[in-house]
């Protein structure tokens, strides 16, 4: 990849390039790259450090390489890395299972509509998300709408039994963390996916059907395959954020539904036990690197980056 | 019967459209409710206090004041930086781009949690006090990566014959970008600094963990609040904040189209 194309074709492929702006794109990346560099890459190294120190907030902490931090840590919040990687899981496969149609409608029925609906679909996401977050609040409370008629279709009598909910609300439940979480970031699945079958062309479609396969079989045999790199940048993007936030299990889960983004939150500001929290980002850090890792590689698709 | 199966996809894209609309409709409606008690969940009945009074809670309008500031401030930096940076990649081979590229996409990878908390052990570290500049610094971090791969895709899209065109026609390079590839690439340029300014006036997490009593953003505020009872206001900052979004987002989907058309 290294070597500048420049000298083989000067000005041929970009009426910008010449040799001697070889330079150019070091001092294009200079700032932006110094700012990675220090407030992300040290960062990370601190956090790893910070890990690996004893000491107190009073006293000062001082590198011991003491490991036991992170096997204390471990053994004591693993069922809450756990429940984390369920909840995002359930959550990434719910918002895929929304937004695929959506998305399909969009790229490929919507005609006219399509910017209009377009702008529906990013419009709530430049509102305050702990604003729509509180408002699930509302919309799922005891006394509400939703709640009744979730009682009354014995809905929630089917969620208490797959063990979802605990009584007959629907607030303060793994049901309502796990909708949240899916609502949240069901846009970080729609615009990949939409992006992607926006340029499916149509004709495979029509051609599918000329050859006598199914609608389910042109899906599973066409559509399905074109659109996996849409799928993967999805699934992704919201599975990520999804396994570190805690802002749903906070305001409408209970303390059984306590994920690691939140026990991280409070052994750094509340409890300021800084080593064990360290060691648990350093650790939610490695789960998702190497889960995104073997995912990218079954999934096969290395455009990514 | 018929009708339904062959708009089986569009009738289930509407009802996904719904889910995803709906409690920005709850918000709407709420922001006209007058609660009993703290907590505004309960319709009890119309009023426009709220309206009418949008800073009447105690710190609501400084916690805006202060989030604006520092989405403008992290929009632009992070803008210009990340656009420096996507020409960059997008323009260029040089020694270094694929760890370049890796460096560029891992802050996206990375939980949010565990970039704030990293922020704060080398905050911590160094002895810096947190406050308004550490928000500031993390705030521009995590916009770079969103604003980069923006523009990245964008110039990647364009037609390398068009600046082809304007050196045959005895463009000097500088001209040729200024008045040729600037204006191209600037559609995705704004689509970054919009993008980043969402991130930046909606982050929670991060700022969180880089924040002092002092400097509270106006999602510090609302989640402050959500503790204690939520008072209207944040519903009536939340609709204005929707409504903006869908005026914004609409006046540049139909520049793009007004500009799509004279241009074919």
């Amino acid at each position: 990849m290294s070597g500048p194309v420049a000298d083989v074709a000067p000005a041929a492929a970009s009426g910008l390039r010449r040799v001697r702006r070889n330079y150019t794109p070091y001092l294009l990346l200079l700032p932006g790259m110094a700012w990675l560099v220090v407030f992300f890459v040290v960062p990370m190294l601190s956090l790893g450090s910070q890990s690996l120190q004893t000491g107190t907030v009073d006293t000062g902490y001082v590198l011991t390489w003491h490991l036991q931090t992170y096997v204390d840590a471990l053994s004591r919040f693993w069922p809450h890395f756990l429940r984390s990687i369920v909840f995002a899981g359930t959550a990434t496969v719910l918002t895929l299972l929304l937004a695929y149609p959506l998305a399909y409608f969009m790229a490929q029925r919507s005609g006219r509509w399509k910017n209009f609906l377009l702008v529906l679909v990013i419009a709530p996401f430049f509102t305050s998300f702990l604003i729509r977050t509180l408002a699930w609040q509302t919309i799922l409370t005891d006394n509400g709408p939703v709640a009744a008629l979730a009682r009354s279709t014995h809905v929630t009598d089917l969620l208490q039994w797959v063990h979802l909910t605990s009584n007959d609300s629907l607030m303060n439940s793994r049901f309502a963390v796990i909708c949240g979480l899916t609502y949240n970031f069901l846009p970080f699945m729609i615009l990949p996916l939409y992006a992607n079958l926006e340029r499916l062309d149509h004709s495979l479609v029509e051609a599918a059907g000329d050859l006598y396969a199914t609608p389910i079989q042109t899906f599973w045999k066409v559509i399905w395959p074109l659109s996996l790199p849409g799928v993967v940048g999805g699934t992704l993007l919201t599975f990520i954020p999804a396994a570190g936030d805690f802002i749903n299990s906070r305001l409408l889960g209970n303390t059984q539904t306590v994920m690691i983004g939140q026990v991280i939150d409070s052994e750094f500001l509340r409890v300021q036990d800084y080593s064990t929290a360290a060691a648990l980002s350093f650790v939610l850090m490695l789960i998702i690197v190497v889960i995104v890792a073997v995912y990218v590689r079954r999934a096969g698709t290395e455009e990514l980056v | 019967m018929r009708w339904i199966r062959a708009h089986l996809v569009g009738i289930a894209g509407l009802l996904v459209l719904g889910y995803l609309l709906l409690p920005n409709l709850v918000v709407i409606v709420f922001s006209f409710n007058k609660p009993n008690g703290n907590y505004n969940y309960e319709w009890q009945r119309f009023s426009t206090d709220a309206w009418t009074n949008p800073c009447g809670t105690p710190g609501i309008c400084d916690s805006l004041g202060l989030s604006l500031r520092i989405g403008l401030i992290a929009t632009l930096v992070s803008t210009i930086l990340g656009t420096m940076v996507a020409f960059a990649v997008g323009r260029h081979r040089f020694r270094g781009r694929s760890s370049t590229n890796l460096l560029i996409f891992l802050p996206m990878a990375t939980p949010e949690v565990v970039m704030g908390s990293s922020l704060l052990t080398l905050f911590i570290a160094m002895g810096i006090a947190p406050g308004s500049t550490t928000i500031l610094i993390a705030h521009i971090l995590f916009c770079l990566s969103f604003v980069v791969v923006t523009v990245k895709s964008r110039i990647a899209s364009l037609d390398p014959r068009l600046e082809q065109a304007a050196a045959d026609l005895f463009a000097n390079p500088f001209q040729a970008f200024v008045r040729v590839t600037l204006p191209l690439v600037a559609p995705g340029i704004a689509a970054g600094g919009l993008l980043a300014f969402s991130l930046s006036f909606d982050d929670y997490i991060i700022t969180n963990f880089n924040a002092s009593p002092s400097s509270v953003t106006f999602p510090m505020f609302v989640w402050g609040a959500a503790q204690r009872g939520t008072p209207v206001q944040i519903n009536v900052i939340g609709t204005v904040m929707f409504l903006a979004a869908l005026v914004l987002v609409a006046s540049g989907q139909l520049i793009s189209n007004r500009r799509a058309r004279t241009a074919a």
